[in-house]
């Protein structure tokens, strides 16, 4: 047993317990936060004292320690800091569960720290469902009937999609007779396109795989949940949906199908190009449908699918590449990197504006610059980052992942890419000019609370500094990508 | 006749479907989780067919059963909440009337 390998999780999962335990204790629910937090940071410390070490695979090959891994449980683990600091203001007001909604957070972050280290079906499955069933319960914690409307919607799709991916890895299963991805490989990497034809269950597995982790990741034609669910839940926990979650959906999207399919090389062309054609089609769809939206949440919703899209253009670019090389993986994960910082930050600040004016309207927006300037910059520089506009760290991920499609032969994807992101730009900036332009509808100051205030200056300073001088997360994302086991 | 692997596979095949039509047709909540019920319990025969006509040495496909069992469960469990906590709201489950956010 290497138990020592599993630290970041076990740490995590027994501090998760430890707040549902302390909050039948204690009276000043602010203590919860404090074990929350040193919880993450517990485990972030466990995990970045792993990292540079060797990969290995632990309980008879079923997770991976490897630098992949390391890198999504060290953005999970910030990722989940953030979204507590973000919801203290918000969950002091519930007058009971407070601790229930922090252990929750830990306990889905816990899920998604598995989902990226699973390697094989099992693990897969199980640690998908913890982060999705804790997701469901927090996105109902509001408890009125938007935010229970918003749960049972993304109950009710989460099971059917976790249904079409169980059929898939059934199928695959039946094909190769394994569970384990490199095991699957050793069959897949044996088949002809011939015989594929002939009997095409393993095509069938891989397009509802596709279907099932195209729901986490948010991307079309699976993201008929995304507005409604972003609308309807604690503003928080929106965010936390919109990066975490969707963070997890690539890290398994990119292991299963880089170790299980990666080759041959007709398979990863073929599946390549179907990322690709959805990729096309879902920044497409997001950025038009973002456009006439008034709810900023449910805006940025289609926001997030868009940005789902650019990301596929990496995943596209890793289907297309031969194996061994990592240009693909590694402008994915710095993607991710960005866009967690970014959207974070994006909410942060309208978790700081929409809580105070009651309001989640753009038009309530108005004259926010004046009512509360340092947010309202926060938020302008948030959202010049997802335009993709130098000097924030939106440009230099788009600038990666875009140059690495043009050296994989995928010209025409990168011409619909910078159209959409000028389209973006629009129903971005009306959010700005409506911000610093417009007559606001009183003169009163709008407060924001210490902890945000943190949670904001963290999430803006990590946005322009990957901006400015992006080579170091950059070269750890590359590493991160290469210690692939 | 002689009951064989592909037998079982259009067994699994026509469960699935009938789930994911009940899934997408049926208007009470309850109901749609039933179906979702239904499809995994496909996903379930699949797994064990394939298990012991492929692997027969190995038991991976059953204990993968076993943990689709236990995790439905728990979403149901959870499912069963959340369809309470609605009818507290809106006094129906009928999905097609839960309507407060559209497009």
């Amino acid at each position: 047993m290497n138990l020592e390998l599993f630290i970041p999780e076990l740490s995590l999962g027994i501090f998760a317990l430890a707040v549902i335990l302390l909050d039948l204790f204690i009276k000043r629910k602010g203590y919860l936060v404090v074990v929350s937090i040193i919880g993450l940071v517990v485990s972030a410390a466990f995990t970045i004292a792993m990292w540079g070490g060797s990969s290995q695979l632990i309980f008879n090959n079923m997770l991976a320690v490897d630098g992949f891994a390391l890198f999504f449980k060290l953005l999970f683990l910030g990722i989940a800091a953030l979204v507590i600091l973000s919801s203290v203001d918000y969950v002091s007001r519930f007058s009971r569960f407070q601790g229930e909604y922090y252990a929750l957070v830990l306990l889905s972050t816990l899920g998604m720290m598995l989902m990226a280290a699973a390697t094989e079906l099992i693990s897969l499955y199980v640690a998908l469902e913890l982060a999705s069933i804790s997701l469901y319960i927090l996105v109902g914690f509001l408890k009125d009937s938007r935010s229970t409307e918003a749960s049972l919607k993304y109950l009710l799709l989460g099971a059917v999609a976790s249904a079409v991916l169980l059929y898939g890895m059934a199928l695959i299963f039946g094909v190769s007779g394994k569970t384990q991805l490199l095991e699957i490989a050793q069959t897949v990497q044996t088949l002809s396109l011939e015989g594929v034809l002939s009997s095409p269950a393993l095509i069938l597995g891989i397009v509802l795989l596709v279907a099932g982790f195209g729901f986490k990741m948010a991307a079309v034609p699976f993201h008929m949940w995304v507005p409604d669910v972003y609308e309807g839940a604690p503003t928080p926990i929106t965010a936390y949906l919109s990066v975490a979650s969707k963070a997890a959906g690539f890290a398994i999207i990119l292991r299963v199908f880089f170790s299980s399919f990666g080759l041959p090389e007709w398979l990863s062309l073929n599946w390549g190009l179907v990322i690709a054609v959805l990729s096309a089609i879902g920044m497409t769809w997001g950025n038009v449908a973002a456009i006439p939206q008034v709810n900023i949440k449910r805006m940025l919703g289609y926001s997030s699918i868009a940005q789902a899209g650019y990301l596929m253009v990496g995943l596209a670019v890793v289907g297309f590449s031969p194996a061994g090389n990592i240009l693909g993986q590694s402008t994915v994960l710095f993607f991710l990197a960005c866009y967690a910082l970014t959207n974070m930050g994006a909410f942060i600040a309208i978790i700081a504006i929409s809580d105070k004016i009651r309001s989640d309207q753009i038009s309530d927006y108005a004259g926010m610059g004046k009512r509360s300037p340092i947010v309202s910059l926060g938020l302008t520089l948030c959202l010049i980052s997802l335009i993709g506009m130098p000097p924030a760290a939106g440009f230099m991920a788009k600038f990666y992942i875009f140059s690495a499609a043009v050296q994989h032969d995928l010209l025409w994807l990168v011409v619909i890419a910078v159209i959409n992101s000028a389209i973006s730009a629009y129903y971005y900036l009306r959010v700005v000019k409506v911000m610093w332009l417009n007559k606001p509808a009183s003169e009163e100051k709008v407060p924001s609370s210490g902890t945000l205030r943190v949670a904001l200056a963290i999430s803006c300073s990590g946005v322009l500094l990957l901006g400015i001088i992006p080579g170091y997360i950059m070269r750890l994302a590359e590493l991160a990508a290469r210690m692939f086991t | 006749m002689l009951v064989g692997l592909e037998h079982y596979l259009m067994l699994s095949a026509i469960l699935f479907s009938i789930g994911l039509y009940g899934a997408l047709a049926k208007r009470n909540a309850i109901v749609i989780l039933m179906s979702i019920e239904l499809m995994l319990n496909a996903v379930n025969i699949a797994m064990v067919a394939f298990s012991s006509y492929i692997v027969p040495e190995l038991l991976t496909g059953q204990v993968f059963a076993l943990f689709i069992m236990v995790v439905a469960a728990a979403e149901v469990a959870v499912g069963l909440a959340i369809i309470i906590a609605i009818y507290r709201h809106y006094e129906t489950i009928d999905a097609t009337r839960i309507d407060l956010m559209k497009w």
